[in-house]
């Protein structure tokens, strides 16, 4: 994807922050500098500027996020450990002209709930899944994570992750993006404004290919954890972009062919 | 449509029926010996006459998340499988009891432990009456012993499972599943168009936003939810009792057994009567909630009470309950897979009273 140039970066709507209307006045209950917040507002916005709020069915996973029900003023379902795209496989067969959204960890998404993400996407079920990725369990106090990087250390990988005995850390929105139901796979980032602004592009998207029922759409937000990774936020984000990013790479890894 | 005769294997009865009864969606996965459930769905292809939806889930686990997700729609969606493939999606029937979801399951009991066999077997008793995931709570119970009740029973598991916002199970057995007999088919229903006010349907100006979870990390609010599942138990407990009896009128000695094994003490309390022997039967239809009232009842006209199941002895524990000591409970049953003839369950039934 193009960088966003200066005239897009001034476009009004790209100027003011404020809390989108569709957030509840709930205290977040998320640490100081964590990337989940951001991610919610950027989703908010989405859904309050595409008119989506009477039409939406989110499904919120196991892990930090389990109370995002508590943050958007939407219909939201509680999922299983991993089971979110089951769930939101049978809310869109059954009510296809919903908006049908899932939102998960690392954990959720990649680990326990493998079997479910690949099939879904597998399918090309008409949904989004929204994919944060912190590389750690933060919720349960920051164990090792299928996404957790080599040498990373974590609560059951004290010594760093050792992919001898441990194995590498897994890619999923790579894996995901081979997988023909998908139309449109994208790694973005919450660390900074011009992050959430794309990630805001990429869910509209979405919201677009979702309306065309063009297959599943699978946005990565590459995440931080503060607490998990035991930093100040500050410091979250400096690693993050020095030792995420370039294993996890941001941008599009599979855009549909325009119509 | 008039209702209609046909000849029916019961997996067979319980896929039609559930199209007839206007199911809105069906999730499952192989597993013999009920496979034939979702064949004759896939074939009957309901999408483009009633529009119910049917998936052939990746997992078990898949399949009983997708009936969460239906439910939490206030969809009328459902599952069947057999008695791994049930172990299996424990963890979502659990979830689905306490987000206090309607949904029906099917398990066609195969004989356990782990893969066990694919014939017939009760051995999965313990797990659909009294829990079978974790945490504290109920399905409703109901067990067909024909391939008609195969067919009725969706309705009313469906209807039970609404009325009382909980998940239905409808517990039958390999025998029951593959065998064929005639069955009377009701009219189709329309499926329901109405949109329940606590379903998760996209939120409009005009309510507040539905939450369908399990999840209170408050102790004392969770204790509440806890009491009052525990008060729509005791209600359905009060209210949904299903049983038949047979020949209890004048009943010296009282078979208790429900589905495939109920059949067969059918033809056993006639062999036991030939002999002189007063036989009865009491054939519990619903196993949540279990028919303890009438038991014990029975228990004070009765000499003791035999039960026939085809397990190494679940249910005789709630007749033993139910009885509370005022007479004597045996047990017989076979496992693996074997089928009790009536004649050994008469053979049993004289040893019993000898004692």
């Amino acid at each position: 994807m193009a960088e966003l140039t200066f005239n897009d970066i001034i476009k009004p709507e790209n100027l003011t922050y404020t809390k989108s209307k569709l957030m509840t006045d709930n205290v977040m209950h998320y640490c100081p500098g964590c990337g989940h917040g951001t991610a919610h507002q950027v989703l908010a916005e989405v859904l309050e500027e595409e008119n989506l709020q009477s039409k939406t069915i989110g499904i919120t996973p196991v892990g930090c996020s389990v109370l995002m029900y508590n943050y958007i003023d939407i219909d939201f379902q509680e999922a299983a450990h991993g089971r979110a795209p089951a769930l939101a496989t049978a809310v869109k067969r059954l009510m296809p002209d919903k908006f049908v959204f899932t939102y998960q960890g690392d954990g959720d998404l990649a680990a326990i709930g493998t079997a479910e993400t690949i099939h879904t996407c597998n399918r090309g079920e008409n949904i989004l899944i929204l994919f944060i990725n912190n590389g750690i369990y933060g919720m349960t106090g920051g164990q090792m994570a299928p996404t957790t990087l080599v040498g990373m250390k974590s609560s059951t990988s004290p010594y760093g992750r050792n992919v001898s005995t441990m194995g590498s850390p897994i890619k999923m929105a790579d894996i995901i993006a081979m997988l023909p139901g998908t139309c449109y796979v994208t790694r973005q980032s919450v660390n900074t404004p011009l992050g959430a602004r794309k990630l805001k592009r990429a869910i509209k998207k979405a919201v677009q290919y979702q309306n065309e029922k063009r297959g599943t759409c699978f946005i990565e937000v590459v995440s931080n954890c503060p607490s998990g990774w035991k930093m100040t936020p500050v410091e979250s984000n400096k690693w993050m972009e020095e030792n995420m990013f370039p294993f996890y790479p941001l941008g599009d890894i599979k855009v549909p062919e325009e119509k | 449509m008039e209702k209609e005769l046909r000849l029916m294997k019961g997996n067979e009865a319980i896929a039609e029926a559930a199209i007839r009864a206007g199911a809105d969606g069906y999730f499952g996965y192989p597993i013999t010996p009920q496979s034939e459930i979702l064949e004759y769905l896939m074939e009957a292809n309901p999408q483009v006459t009633t529009g119910m939806v049917v998936l052939q889930a990746e997992s078990e686990v898949a399949a009983i998340n997708m009936v969460y997700g239906g439910a939490a729609c206030g969809k009328k969606v459902m599952t069947s499988s057999s008695s791994p493939g049930i172990s299996l999606m424990q963890e979502g029937i659990t979830y689905i009891a306490g987000a206090e979801l309607p949904c029906l399951i099917v398990n066609v009991v195969r004989g356990g432990p782990g893969l066990g066999t694919i014939q017939p077997a009760q051995s999965d008793y313990f797990q659909a009456t009294k829990g079978g995931g974790h945490g504290d709570y109920h399905l409703i119970v109901i067990a067909p012993s024909s391939v008609q009740e195969m067919a009725d029973f969706v309705e009313l598991a469906f209807d039970l499972a609404f009325k009382y916002r909980n998940p239905a199970m409808i517990l039958s057995d390999g025998a029951i599943g593959q065998m064929m007999e005639k069955v009377w088919l009701k009219p189709p229903k329309k499926r329901s168009e109405e949109i329940l006010p606590w379903a998760t349907t996209g939120k409009p100006a005009t309510r507040e936003h539905n939450i369908i979870t399990s999840l209170d990390l408050d102790s004392e609010r969770q204790e509440k939810f806890n009491m009052k599942l525990i008060a729509k138990y005791r209600e359905i407990e009060e209210k949904e009792v299903r049983f038949e009896e047979f020949m209890t009128d004048d009943a010296e000695y009282l078979f208790v057994a429900y589905g495939t094994s109920a059949r067969i003490c059918q033809k056993a309390l006639q062999l036991a009567r030939v002999e002189g022997i007063k036989a009865g039967l009491l054939r519990p239809i619903t196993l949540f909630p279990y028919p303890k009232k009438r038991l014990n009842e029975l228990a004070d006209t009765v000499k003791g009470m035999l039960a026939v199941e085809m397990s190494a002895g679940q249910m005789v524990e709630d007749v033993m309950l139910s009885v509370n000591g005022k007479t004597r409970v045996g047990h017989y049953g076979r496992m693996g897979g074997m089928i009790p003839t009536p004649e050994e369950v008469v053979e049993n039934l004289k040893s019993f009273i000898k004692g």
